[in-house]
């Protein structure tokens, strides 16, 4: 396989599992404006912060509202982070593969773009916006049910899967620290215990994690095991250890693959420790900070390993 | 639907569906009754349709002027084009006929050059021409075949005879859109493929692996074969892309790919370097080794030639192959025929004055308003004038042009381009102006598609189909 060709693969893997993210994200924040009282103060303007965006908003934007971040979010063209920007990605590297993935990917991913284009203002307005956003991650599972089906388990599926699983194993990182930081805003508020269990209760939803949640854990919503399943969980696809397996997996069937398993390894070694999550505040932070800095050592890894080619 | 066709304006040149308003001819005449049973809304629906399912399969081509956008849809129109499979025989024995002379011209042209001292072709054609690689002198390739794929593009005169507009022997593009137009139709009108024996046309990605796969320099079982594409902002990336994709071979970029000392091409894959043996390059020559030719090039493979010429790569079109499709050699071809295979040419030439001669320059000067000048070495349909629907001054231009340089223009009789029926708008059928390009493979053996990719000029009265320049396309039925 081409070095190219992986790594556009890998990326293309990337930027779709980022796509059914963002929306994913929207659709939770969404119901969770609707449920805190307005006294509570958790703004919109948080979505903006777990993509750390800050900057780029307000550059664009000096009201920091509903409508501003969704915008920003979904079709801000110059925003590398929204869902328009990053379908754009997802498909060019798409369009250069077309040699190894299967050729339905392709028409998909153009109906996901028309998707997208035709019904933009749907997303951006309140009241449509719940049939935007589904029928997005509705076509992006369709995407994944259909190269689950249909690829050969080559060094290609090999890159798309590293892709997905290291791109889901930020993003996770990225919606425990929302919740870190809700949690920290209404720490002092009269409402606080209620307040806590509906964060939580969505940080479980926008993982879509809320059903098995219940049955592994078999108790209440609560903030610190909802942060030990999410993190250590073995079984659930999107926890972080589930993630860094799965990336070890995929490494496993490719060639030359020493180097960058024995950082992956490192990361589960060192990283994946027993924790105190009673205190969900700052260590936790911490925590979450430094996956993230370990994750973006793995892709550097993987790139430097098969993409470029020296 | 009925009026539209009884009433559809085909008298003034040779339509390819219609014989007179209300009639349609013979290899079309299920097509049309079909079409007059639809309702005005049926066919507005098919047309929706129609350009939805482009849409969604992505079928795209760049438009240089539009910066930026890589995107444009394909335009196409749903009223097929027919054409009767006996003649289409006799069309396809001369195209094959013609890409052979033209390979055995082209080998003897870097070789023995038997053809000039024999005196059918005269020298100066080949001492300016621009498509001569002085570096292919004295080589050879496998089977002495330069051009393994040529399109060769076909128009259809007043008297309903095809002639041969041109040859395109370096990188001739328009397959992928030709099989694309097909699964759209059998997509809108499945019902037609019922009814009409029509002459299917997908096995081409599967002949032109095997033309390809003969050039191999290693005797292995599987050879790596990879489609060379320049990237994303090249018209044709589409095709490239769907070619590598139908034929299951790497889709590789000039930076993908090196040549080592040891003369062989290797492509820089996840497992290190890999051996590469025949690369179908849909670059053009002088880009694609900055080694021999424009060292600037960002597209090609420093080394590429030096590989080919030691025998380690096949490579198609070879390099130098479009030395036969200047359009001056193009006047000589009937010739050629002649000369090489002993036999009369089955597919007329358009007429042809040659510029370079001094008596037949002057007629086009004073004719030049009745005539289209060509430049000997362009394609796509830039940089020529077509005289009756030019200004005075870019005929004054054009004479000067000529005067300058009177080797590298060509004249030929403005053509009554035949046409077809094409929704313009709602209930709106018109005629359109057209051409043909089918696609000619050379290897061991030759090979001819079922028809061909159809151009179609969607601006009314209009002679330029080129898709870079506004023309739709329309789906090409050879029917029993």
């Amino acid at each position: 396989m081409l070095s190219r060709v992986a790594e556009r693969t890998y990326w293309a893997a990337r930027y779709l599992e980022r796509i059914e993210n963002t929306v994913r994200l929207i659709s939770v924040y969404d119901k969770l404006m609707y449920d805190l009282p307005t006294s509570v103060g958790i703004g919109w303007y948080n979505l903006i912060t777990i993509n750390s965006a800050e900057e780029a908003f307000d550059e664009r934007y000096k009201v920091q509202d509903e409508r501003n971040v969704i915008k920003f979010l979904l079709s801000e063209e110059n925003n590398p982070v929204s869902v328009v920007s990053n379908l754009r990605f997802a498909r060019e590297n798409l369009r250069t593969t077309r040699d190894v993935i299967p050729a339905q990917s392709w028409v998909m991913i153009n109906e996901l773009n028309l998707f997208v284009t035709e019904n933009l203002q749907q997303g951006i307005n309140r009241s449509q916006r719940f049939n935007f956003l589904n029928g997005v991650i509705k076509i992006c599972q369709q995407i994944q049910g259909l190269l689950m089906g249909t690829m050969p388990r080559d060094a290609a599926w090999g890159f798309m899967k590293l892709g997905r699983n290291v791109e889901r194993a930020d993003m996770t990182t990225r919606l425990l620290d929302a919740g870190v930081r809700a949690q920290l805003q209404v720490m002092d508020d009269a409402e606080a215990i209620n307040s806590q269990q509906i964060i939580w209760g969505q940080v479980l939803r926008s993982l879509d994690a809320d059903q098995s949640y219940r049955r592994a854990v078999r108790s209440s919503v609560k903030g610190h095991q909802v942060a030990r399943y999410i993190i250590e969980d073995t079984a659930f696809p999107r926890s972080i250890t589930y993630c860094l397996s799965a990336v070890k997996d995929s490494l496993e069937m490719l060639p030359h693959c020493k180097p960058v398993v024995s950082v992956v390894k490192k990361t589960q070694k060192d990283r994946l420790t027993p924790m105190d999550y009673i205190d969900l505040g700052i260590p936790l932070k911490d925590f979450l900070n430094d996956m993230q800095l370990d994750i973006a050592a793995i892709h550097s890894s993987i790139s430097k390993n098969w993409f470029t080619y020296q | 639907m009925t009026d539209i066709w009884n009433t559809y304006a085909c008298e003034d040149f040779y339509d390819e569906v219609m014989s007179s308003p209300g009639n349609a001819r013979k290899p079309a005449k299920k097509l049309v009754s079909y079409f007059k049973t639809l309702s005005e809304e049926t066919v507005e629906l098919h047309r929706k349709a129609a350009e939805s399912t482009i849409k969604e399969m992505g079928v795209s081509f760049t438009v240089y002027s539009e910066q930026g956008n890589i995107d444009r849809s394909w335009p196409f129109d749903i009223v097929p084009r027919t054409i009767n499979k006996t003649q289409w025989d006799v069309t396809a024995a001369g195209l094959k006929q013609r890409l052979k002379a033209l390979n055995m011209f082209i080998d003897d042209i870097y070789n023995d050059q038997q053809i000039i001292k024999d005196g059918v072709v005269p020298s100066y054609v080949l001492e300016q021409s621009e498509n001569f690689r002085k570096e292919c002198v004295g080589f050879s390739p496998p089977l002495g075949v330069w051009a393994h794929i040529c399109g060769t593009d076909l128009v259809r005169d007043a008297d309903g005879e095809f002639y041969v507009l041109e040859d395109n022997l370096r990188v001739p593009s328009g397959v992928s859109y030709m099989l694309e137009n097909r699964s759209i139709t059998k997509r809108i009108l499945p019902e037609l493929f019922e009814e009409i024996k029509i002459a299917p046309i997908d096995d081409y990605c599967t002949q032109l692996f095997e033309t390809l796969i003969v050039l191999s320099p290693r005797d292995i079982p599987s050879p790596v074969v990879a489609v060379l594409t320049p990237g994303i902002y090249n018209s044709a990336y589409f095709e490239h892309a769907f070619l590598a994709q139908n034929m299951g071979c790497e889709l590789v970029e000039g930076a993908d790919l090196v040549v080592k000392d040891d003369d062989c091409v290797y492509m820089k894959t996840i497992s290190g370097l890999e051996r590469v043996d025949v690369i179908y390059r849909r670059i053009d020559d002088l880009f694609i080794d900055p080694e021999v030719f424009n060292e600037d090039s960002q597209l090609g493979v420093a080394g590429l030639m030096r590989a080919w010429k030691a025998g380690n790569v096949g490579l198609a079109n070879a390099p130098g192959a479009g030395v036969a499709d200047d359009k001056v050699i193009y006047a000589f071809v009937p010739d050629i025929i002649r000369y090489y295979l002993k036999e009369e040419p089955i597919l007329k030439n358009v007429e042809t004055y040659l510029c370079y001669d001094e008596e037949q320059r002057q007629y086009v000067i004073d004719n030049i308003e009745k005539l289209v000048i060509k430049p000997a070495n362009e394609s796509g349909g830039y940089g020529m004038l077509v005289g009756p629907h030019s200004t005075k001054k870019e005929r004054d231009k054009f004479v000067k042009l000529i005067n300058e340089n009177p080797r590298n223009y060509i004249g030929q009789p403005t053509l009554a381009l035949s046409t077809a029926p094409a929704f313009v708008g709602k209930n709106q059928l018109e005629p359109r102006h057209l051409d043909l390009r089918p696609f000619v493979l050379q290897g061991k053996d030759s090979y001819v598609t079922m028809g061909g990719l159809t151009r179609v000029a969607m601006k009314k009265g209009s002679l330029v189909v080129n898709s870079s320049q506004g023309g739709g396309s329309k789906d090409t039925w050879i029917v029993e």
